[in-house]
């Protein structure tokens, strides 16, 4: 049993000294030199903030097009699986990771001595302004992140200008819906747009019955990505002859996974999508006037 | 009362429990309509109303295919329960038990998953009745003259080993969403299954039934044993044949819409023989009925039980089952002291 223990300790101990090695590249301004980043929406953040060659690893997750609005741009960086070893190895003075993804990884490097900030998931454009600016500090680079709020509150004006009030039906796989208290719900608001899940008393993000959403009778019906390349049920909802009914009555808008499942200035595309498919529809105000 | 009369009073409340609950799972919805105006639109349609039109979309798109589904399917495992059990002469054969539910389902994800299912017409049906055929034909190769304790171990290995196919598959599908639904494959579920599911499962389903009610006569002839069968003009290796073709037909298309769903056909052939007077041929339409009210019964309460969760079907069937299953091995305990 001793003997265990004192070999624990070793292993231990002789982690912590590579951990040391590893951290030796900080600078001495206190700006991180080598930024790894392991969660595809501190990916993005990160990727908009740091300076060139500050951040030396995104997730793979951020090179898929249908999840990462900056797909393109991830394509210039190393890419990691959010494992902790491959994390060790590339020797990073900051890791980036969501609250939420990769827990047991993030304790271990904590453990491991590295400097670990976690991201919320932005439910909301303060947690957008909030996030963008947080990355400015952690990388040294409050310009840049004060910059990127000020476009995104420019062009969020520009959204609110008008509202045209019309009631849309969120439809994701699985017949999933977004309700109050999520990134979907501020982007419908900034479009000025009205979530029939406010109506059902749906908070956050819950199965919405196709029964109620066909009852619930929408003015537009959104939905996310539908095409991952290969088939799964989740998509089956779509494909229900009675959802196809519905879709052919109503205005069908799909608005791509990328720019909402991470909140970031690419999530104002969603807004202007969403805002030009209500008014350019023709059975405007067709409803409740 | 004579024994035929019992039986005919069996089968006459078995339907009418059947019939309810058919209606039953007609009316429990998300949807809250009233009783009249669902009837109505089920039975009329829209009629131009938008409101109208909304309701009889969801009574006929939604709702009476899953009753369809949940009659037929359930019919199925108990009819193929009732079958294997005379076939075998073994209290413990059924589809979940053999391996057939997870074989059909794997067969199901493999046509699915790779898009076949997608390319050809029929594959998924087919696919899956594929998997249910291959899996009857390993467990008896396996099992041989073995007994009851070579089926089941046969039939524990061919269903982990599709189970384990199956998860293998899902997990390194490059869909996101393919992984979570393993649980499905495993459990079963009627939600929000259409009108083009009954079209795809539905001949195979009636198929492999009536293939499985002509085997009556013969399986009754059976309970004395293969050569006695065979004495009376009974062809065993062709009502062996007619039996895993009639099970993979109607359980390979009732897995490949709808999941493997656990239990049933082991639970009703057990609590209805002692009321057919042990009669195989008595026994089939009875499980087929038994099964069809356990499945829309099943179907029912996750609706009631959990209406936002889209709970399994088969956490309810195997909440009952598991029990009877524990019960099973009690009594035979017993039975050996």
């Amino acid at each position: 049993m001793r003997y265990l223990e004192a070999g624990a300790a070793m292993v231990a101990l002789a982690l912590s000294g590579l951990a040391l090695i590893g951290s030796a590249g900080v600078h001495a301004a206190g700006a991180p030199a080598r930024v790894v980043s392991i969660n595809v929406c501190t990916d993005q953040l990160a990727m908009l903030v740091a300076e060139t060659d500050q951040l030396h690893s995104v997730s793979y997750l951020s090179r898929e097009p249908q999840n990462s609005a900056m797909s393109e741009e991830a394509a210039a960086y190393p890419l990691n699986h959010g494992q902790a070893e491959e994390v060790f190895l590339m020797r990073p003075d900051l890791v980036l990771a969501g609250t939420y993804t990769r827990r047991a990884t993030v304790a271990l490097l904590k453990r491991l001595g590295f400097q670990v900030e976690q991201f919320p998931p932005a439910t909301s454009f303060d947690d957008v302004r909030a996030n963008l600016r947080r990355m400015g500090t952690l990388l040294a680079r409050p310009e840049r992140a004060e910059a990127l709020v000020a476009d995104l509150d420019a062009g969020l004006d520009q959204a609110r200008a008008t509202r045209s009030g019309r009631r849309v039906a969120l439809s994701f796989s699985n017949s999933y819906t977004s309700g109050v208290g999520t990134l979907s719900q501020a982007v419908l608001d900034a479009a000025g747009l009205d979530n029939i899940a406010g109506e059902l008393g749906i908070e956050g993000t819950e199965r919405l019955p196709l029964e109620t959403l066909i009852m619930a009778d929408p003015d537009l019906i959104v939905s996310g990505e539908r095409d991952y390349g290969a088939p799964a049920l989740a998509g089956e909802n779509f494909r229900h002859p009675a959802y196809r009914a519905l879709a052919r009555r109503k205005t069908f808008v799909a608005v791509a996974t990328k720019y909402w499942v991470c909140g970031g200035p690419f999530t104002l595309q969603a807004v202007r999508i969403l805002r030009e498919a209500a008014t350019a529809s023709p059975s405007l105000a067709r409803h409740g006037e | 009362m004579s024994e035929i009369a019992a039986y005919r009073l069996l089968l006459a409340s078995l339907a009418l429990a059947t019939g309810i609950l058919f209606a039953l799972s007609l009316m429990v919805g998300p949807a809250g309509i009233a009783f009249s105006d669902s009837l109505r639109a089920l039975v009329l349609g829209g009629g131009g109303d938008e409101t109208r039109e909304a309701m009889a979309l969801v009574m006929r798109e939604i709702r009476l295919p899953r009753a369809l589904l949940g009659l037929g399917i359930g019919a199925s495992l108990g009819l193929s329960g009732a079958v294997l059990q005379g076939l075998l002469r073994n209290p413990l054969a059924e589809p979940g038990l053999l391996g057939v539910s997870a074989s059909a389902s794997l067969g199901a994800v493999l046509a699915i998953y790779t898009g076949l299912s997608a390319a050809v017409p029929l594959g998924l049906p087919l696919a899956a009745l594929a998997g249910a055929v291959i899996a009857v034909l390993v467990v008896q190769a396996m099992a041989g003259g073995g007994g009851t304790l070579a089926i089941i171990l046969a039939g524990v290995a061919v269903s982990s080993f599709a189970a384990a196919m199956t998860s293998l598959t899902l997990n390194l599908s490059p869909n996101p969403f393919a992984a979570l639904e393993i649980v499905f494959w495993m459990l079963g579920s009627l939600s929000d299954r259409s009108m083009t599911h009954v079209w795809l499962a539905g001949p195979f389903i009636v198929v492999g039934c009536v293939v499985l009610f002509r085997l009556g006569p013969a399986l009754d002839a059976l309970t004395i044993g293969n050569d006695g069968a065979r004495s009376l003009g009974v062809n065993v290796a062709r009502v062996r044949l007619f039996a895993i073709l009639g099970t993979a037909s109607a359980v390979g298309g009732a897995t490949a819409v709808a999941g493997a769903i656990g239990f049933v056909g082991l639970v009703v052939p057990h609590l209805l023989r002692p009321l057919v007077g042990a009669v195989p041929s008595r026994l089939l339409p009875a499980s087929a009925l038994g099964g069809a009210v356990m499945v829309l019964a099943a179907d029912v309460a996750v609706r009631l039980i959990a209406p936002d969760r889209d709970l399994k079907l088969g956490v309810l069937t195997s909440i009952v089952g598991a029990p009877f299953f524990l019960w099973l091995v009690w009594r035979a305990r017993r039975e050996q002291a």
